[in-house]
């Protein structure tokens, strides 16, 4: 089972969260204009990265609120996690990129 | 080829067994194929078979970055069915269950295909009218499936405990032509066969680019092993087939998750079919050797990891001593991953790529050993005529862009 770092309550059994897929998928702001791709780039199209892995999760047993992670799903090892509205924590990014040369 | 019957063994057995034959030769990677499929599982290995047989495309290579028959296929749960709700997967299915009634015979390679019915258990009022619209729609596009009162399933499978549990079981929807069958036999029978007609299997070598040429058509593949040049590119990787497609520049709606299966300890023959829950999540069923085989359910996460959280199988086995409380004592053996390619309709994608060349067979998400034999002979049939068969022209990767979804989600074994 997962230990994951929830930014507001701290480390906590997976069993307390809910998975919410890949994170930054912005829903476009005005689907009417959406051309079949974009929409379908917005709706099924995912990045399903083997390494570094920005995804949503939520505290449903805790604080009940949405944050997201780095996880290298190579590994399942978390590199950090922050809240949402945060760019991924480029420091992290940047170790992972240094552990894989 | 050497071929097996029943005299073959007992000659072969009389004298120490000496004397048999490698099954298939450790191939060396050429320079240049007509087609390489990318996947060395039952997928792979049956395509490039049915390349070699129904298509004489004999310079074919299998590419598989491990040992064959080493990731999903090694760790299914063996369960054969076509009860599917929509007519697409019907179709799909039983093209897959027809095959495999003759597979055995057809590769010359005990498959041990046992058509002992797989029994899906009905809990609540939704379940019962859902199982029944499927026996009904199933009906209609042919495919056998009945409805089962308890008493009816408990006469099939004694052991169940029907009643005095949280959900007590309703009834049951039988397919009595669905079964399981060896699944490392599927892989190595195919295997065999394809290298009989020529066709390389090359183990341990790892596709690591796909190269194109100017007009964007595949031409090669950079491998571990060095550069093959090949103008059609099969890939057939579950849950890498994201990795693999995005090296010809290719998004997938997939997502690849962790699903976790285990055994017990052998015992006498005690488990006369396959019974699956879908509401308390649970399957089960007895191999030939002995082990209960008991399926759980997917991680929450997307993982490559080929392992999950130990109270996903606990969670199974909770469900499992539910319906079989003298199994409350057996022992569990060994527990285990394999990495799911999940689609957004639980449907597979089967077919061409926008890139030419370039071909894919992957979404089966947490149920494909079922489909096997269908899955590779229209693959083949898709690789080699450059389009796809009518039974999986509905399975491309443009339904999700057209919105032509064929939505299987309750109609798979686990509830996503």
């Amino acid at each position: 089972m997962l230990l994951i770092d929830c930014p507001y309550c701290g480390v906590r059994p997976e069993l307390e969260f809910v998975y919410g897929g890949q994170a930054h998928i912005a829903r476009p702001s005005n689907p009417a204009e959406c051309s079949d791709e974009q929409w379908v780039e917005f709706l099924y199209w995912r990045d399903n990265s083997k390494g570094v892995h920005a995804e949503r999760w939520r505290h449903t047993h805790g604080c009940g609120r949405f944050f997201n992670a780095l996880r290298d799903t190579r590994s399942d090892d978390f590199l950090t996690t922050y809240r949402v509205g945060e760019p991924p924590p480029a420091a992290a990014l940047e170790r992972a990129r240094g552990e894989r040369r | 080829m050497q071929r097996f019957s029943g005299f073959s063994l007992l000659r072969r057995g009389l004298s120490g067994h000496l004397g048999w034959q490698p099954q298939w030769r450790r191939a060396e990677p050429k320079p240049a194929y007509d087609a390489v499929i990318v996947g060395g599982g039952g997928h792979g290995l049956g395509a490039a078979y049915y390349l070699a047989k129904e298509h004489r495309l004999k310079n074919v290579a299998v590419l598989e970055k491990s040992w064959i028959g080493g990731g999903n296929t090694g760790r299914n749960t063996t369960i054969i069915r076509s009860n599917y709700l929509r007519d697409e997967s019907a179709a799909l299915y039983d093209h897959a269950l027809k095959l495999w009634e003759s597979l055995s015979q057809v590769l010359n390679y005990n498959v041990m295909f046992s058509q002992r019915g797989v029994m899906m258990l009905a809990h609540t009022t939704h379940d019962a009218q859902v199982f029944k619209r499927h026996v009904h729609a199933n009906r209609a596009n042919g495919v056998d499936n009945e409805w089962l009162t308890p008493e009816e399933a408990r006469a099939i499978c004694p052991l169940l405990q029907t009643e005095g549990i949280r959900y007590p079981v309703l009834g049951a929807a039988f397919q009595r032509r669905g079964g399981t069958a060896r699944h490392d036999a599927v892989a190595w029978g195919y295997a065999r066969a394809a290298d009989a007609l020529g066709v390389d299997i090359i183990e341990n070598c790892e596709v690591t680019g796909i190269r194109r040429n100017g007009a964007g058509a595949v031409e090669a593949v950079e491998t571990t092993r060095g550069l093959i040049k090949a103008p059609k590119i099969g890939v057939s990787a579950a849950g890498h087939s994201s990795v693999i497609l995005k090296m010809a520049g290719v998004r997938l709606p997939l997502e690849s998750y962790p699903l976790q299966a285990l055994v017990s300890e052998p015992v006498k023959p005690i488990f006369p079919c396959v019974v699956m829950s879908n509401t308390i999540h649970a399957y089960i069923s007895q191999s030939d050797k002995g082990e209960l085989v008991i399926g759980a359910g997917t991680d929450a996460y997307t993982s490559y990891t080929q392992r999950g959280a130990l109270h996903i199988p606990s969670h199974a086995l909770e469900a499992i001593c539910e319906l079989f409380p003298m199994f409350r004592r057996m022992r569990m053996l060994r527990n285990w991953g394999g990495i799911v390619d999940v689609s957004p309709d639980r449907s597979p994608i089967v077919g061409k790529t926008p890139v030419p060349g370039l071909y894919v067979n992957c979404g089966w998400g947490t149920g494909g050993f079922k489909a096997t034999p269908g899955s590779a002979h229209l693959f083949a049939w898709t690789i080699a005529r450059d389009e796809p068969h009518p039974i999986n022209a509905p399975f491309t990767l443009e339904r999700f862009r057209e919105g032509r979804l064929i939505d299987e989600a309750a109609a798979a074994a686990v509830a996503h």
